[in-house]
């Protein structure tokens, strides 16, 4: 019996067929269900080749992913470390309060400077008290190799606990950047050949240190919570302001968006007439999703720094505020909110509308108790997608000013903390990665990892708002 | 079912409840509703047939404004609830709606649960004053609906996990939930069978000694065994309106003849 007649019915003459004779029960012939046409084969031939097609495209995405990802941990991990000298060191009262009274305001006349000899000293004093043989290096190399920083967080802990004076305590002392890159394996002795930065001198110092176990490598809580420092010395520069002036941006966008995003979606969707004006503002909407972000930058800084902060005198409104760049992040985020939020709005079925409005619901009733929470899981996911492009975006901070080197933390919200300079996550991967410091790239990745912590927390947040939304049908 | 049993006929006594004269309805530039005018009784019954597509669901849609909310849909004539233009610029629709409540021809429960279906009506307007009231109304509508005996186990179930007559007669609760005074079902039983069917008319029956009820049937037994005054669309026209046994003993027009007998539909 033919395959190829007994599948095109009514298209030829099925008479064609094996039982051409009669014109009986439509004239079709009797096909076997059992095994398959070549028509069918030709479809599933189709689909099969469909599926391998989107299997390799994810699988091509995914092994992307893993490579992006695996790159960043390998080169970002050990930011999270950090490579430091175990040195005891004595805070003698006569060199570090002179007056000897414990009062806090003499001692910081006491400055770095003071501290870092005490340093010193301690650390030479501790090499040999080690029987580590140092005869071929000059002392000043040893030194050298203690962080530029290492004395600052020294004054910095014995001005907050006075009581330390006279004691002799052992310090994790900071190594210097390219002792950490040598234990880390970044810096190599072929490299350093070509570093003025470091010697063989303090290389072979290094190795001798560590068999006797005064040079460790460990978790490093430092970069979470430090500020950026100065080119001289990386190996102390942190994410810690850039984690909060992220954090505040991503909150002030919040709350500045959601409000009016879902409101403006909701008018527009459920209550503005349908005419030519909604349809110029719908495409005006659509706009301005799109305009690069970069635009925004220029604009939030003529508006909001120059003329509003600037003429008009608002004072919040500064170079560098997190405040600014939350209200620059805005223009951009609430249009990828209004639509994704009309769209979820529009997505609900017209029927529910119809029996909220049949049993003498108000237009608002219909939409909050009815509409809304049907959306909320769409507008959920909008938002989501809104906020994790503005905690990625660098280009509008760029101009506002968030690039500057920001020293100090900004201070908590209550306080006008959302005025005072801070910087964001991608703004300092940006700078670390265009430092030429070797140990500065390592930063920059370790910075991208806590950025896609962040993302993460997001999403996952996301998620599980998502499920208790959709978990009421 | 005793087919084409026509109930006793008791009408006409009562006066007139809505009052629809020189209705047009366009849908953009399509021409659905043709001049009509029909007088719809206080308790009574009143059904609507005729052919599919024929406009008995706009025109039902048209006496509580749900058409308000098709943007393309237009209105012309005259429908007074009671004497009062229900087209008039002072009514809000949303009143009229309470007033005027409706069962749709698909079923759309709210993803919610079976109670706070029947509820929502009753709290939205504000019908009780505590828990047990609601309770009471949530139970006696679903009863009505003759829905309570397969839900009073699963009030907090969700309604769109009922099966789809299950879904229509919790939609008939819901709109009873409110005691509308008048209450406009567009085929409510087509996805009932035949035992929930007569519990269905029973209700239907009940309602009517208080309420003015409005049926979309495509069931000529239905109309006859339920409803007291007949409307036959045809083609956006209303061709004959008049007592239920006339309509089915003795249509003046050929064509409710046809339609009737099975002819056109
Ligand atoms: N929302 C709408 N937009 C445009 N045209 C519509 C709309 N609703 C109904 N119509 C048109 O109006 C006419 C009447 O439709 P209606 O739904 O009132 O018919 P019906 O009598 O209820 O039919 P059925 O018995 O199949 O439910 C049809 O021609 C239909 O195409
Ligand atoms: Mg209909």
């Amino acid at each position: 019996m033919s395959d190829i007649s007994a599948n095109t019915p009514g298209a030829g003459p099925t008479a064609g067929g094996p039982n051409a004779g009669g014109p009986n029960a439509g004239g079709k012939p009797k096909v076997s269900i059992l095994g398959q046409s070549a028509r069918m084969k030709a479809r599933n031939r189709t689909e099969s080749v469909f599926k391998v097609l989107g299997l390799t495209a994810i699988l091509f995405s995914l092994a992307i992913l893993a490579l992006m990802i695996f790159t960043i941990f390998r080169d970002g991990t050990s930011a999270f470390f950090q490579t430091r000298m175990s040195v005891p060191v004595t805070l003698s009262a006569e060199v570090l309060d002179p007056a000897g009274n414990r009062n806090r305001d003499e001692m910081t006349k006491q400055t770095t400077m003071t501290y870092n000899k005490v340093i010193n000293e301690a650390f030479l004093a501790a090499l040999a008290a080690k029987g580590i043989k140092t005869d071929d290096v000059p002392a000043k190399e040893l030194t050298d190799m203690i962080s530029k920083g290492a004395a600052g967080e020294l004054r910095a802990d014995v001005l907050a606990d006075p009581s330390l004076i006279g004691q002799t305590i052992d310090i994790a002392l900071v190594a210097g950047g390219r002792i950490d890159g040598y234990m880390k394996g970044r810096v190599t002795r072929a490299s350093a050949e070509r570093d003025t930065n470091v010697t063989m001198g303090q290389l072979d110092v290094a190795d001798r240190m560590k068999e006797a176990g005064m040079l460790s490598t460990s978790w490093n809580w430092d970069f979470l919570t430090n500020t950026d420092s100065s080119d001289t010395r990386p190996e102390t520069a942190g994410v810690g302001v850039a984690i909060l002036g992220s954090a505040y941006m991503m909150f002030l966008v919040l709350i500045m968006c959601v409000p009016v995003g879902v409101a403006a979606s909701i008018y527009l969707e459920e209550f503005a007439p349908k005419n030519r004006w909604t349809d110029l503002i719908e495409v005006n909407i659509a706009n301005l999703a799109a305009v690069p972000s970069i635009v925004y930058g220029i604009l939030g800084l003529a508006i909001f720094i120059n003329v509003l902060g600037g003429q008009m005198g608002v004072e919040a409104l500064k170079m560098s505020a997190s405040l600014v760049g939350a209200l620059v992040l805005s223009l951009q985020t609430l249009p990828t909110i209004i639509i994704a939020t009309r769209a979820a709005i529009r997505a609900v079925p017209p029927s529910i509308r119809d029996a909220a409005l049949g049993i003498g619901a108000s237009k608002m009733q219909t939409v909050f108790h009815h509409v809304l929470p049907l959306a909320m899981p769409g507008i959920l996911t909008g938002t989501i997608l809104g906020l994790a492009s503005a905690l990625g975006e660098t280009a509008p901070l760029l101009l506002i000013g968030m690039v500057a080197f920001v020293a100090n933390y900004p201070a908590a919200p209550w306080d006008g903390g959302f005025s005072d300079p801070a910087t964001a996550l991608p703004v300092q991967v940006y700078s670390w990665a265009s430092r030429s410091d070797p140990a500065f790239i390592e930063r920059s990745n370790g910075a991208i990892i806590v950025l896609l912590v962040f993302l993460l927390i997001m999403n996952v947040t996301a998620i599980i708002l998502r499920r208790r939304f959709e978990r009421r049908w | 079912m005793n087919d084409m049993r026509i109930a006793d006929r008791t009408v006409d006594a009562n006066g007139i409840r809505i009052k629809a004269s020189g209705v047009q309805v366009h849908y953009g530039d399509s021409h659905a509703i043709k001049d009509v005018s029909v007088d719809i009784p206080d308790k009574a019954v009143t059904a609507f047939i005729g052919p599919s597509g024929c406009g008995k669901s706009t025109f039902l849609r048209t006496l509580n404004r749900m058409n308000d909310t098709i943007p393309i849909c237009r209105v012309q004539g005259n429908i007074l609830l009671d004497g009062e233009n229900i087209y008039d610029k002072r009514v809000d629709p949303v009143q009229l709606r309470a007033k005027v409540g409706m069962v749709f021809q698909k079923p759309n429960p709210f993803p919610k649960s079976i109670y706070d279906n029947v509820a929502y009506g009753p709290r939205i307007h504000g019908l009780t004053r505590n828990k047990a009231e609601l309770d009471g109304i949530v139970e006696s509508s679903l009863r009505k609906a003759a829905l309570w005996n397969e839900v009073k186990d699963r009030l907090h179930a969700p309604g769109t996990g009922l099966s789809g007559g299950q879904q229509q007669r919790l939609c008939i609760a819901r709109a009873v939930a409110t005691s509308p005074e008048v209450l406009l079902m567009d085929e409510p039983c087509s996805a009932l069978d035949p035992i929930a069917t007569a519990q269905v008319e029973e209700l239907i029956d009940e309602l009517r000694s208080n309420f003015s009820v409005v049926i979309v049937t495509h069931s000529m037994q239905q109309a006859a065994r339920v409803s007291q005054k007949t409307a036959f669309f045809h083609l956006g026209n209303l061709v004959e309106f008049g007592e239920t046994s006339q309509i089915f003993t003795n249509p003046k027009d050929p064509r409710t003849e046809s339609y009737i007998t099975g002819r056109i539909g």
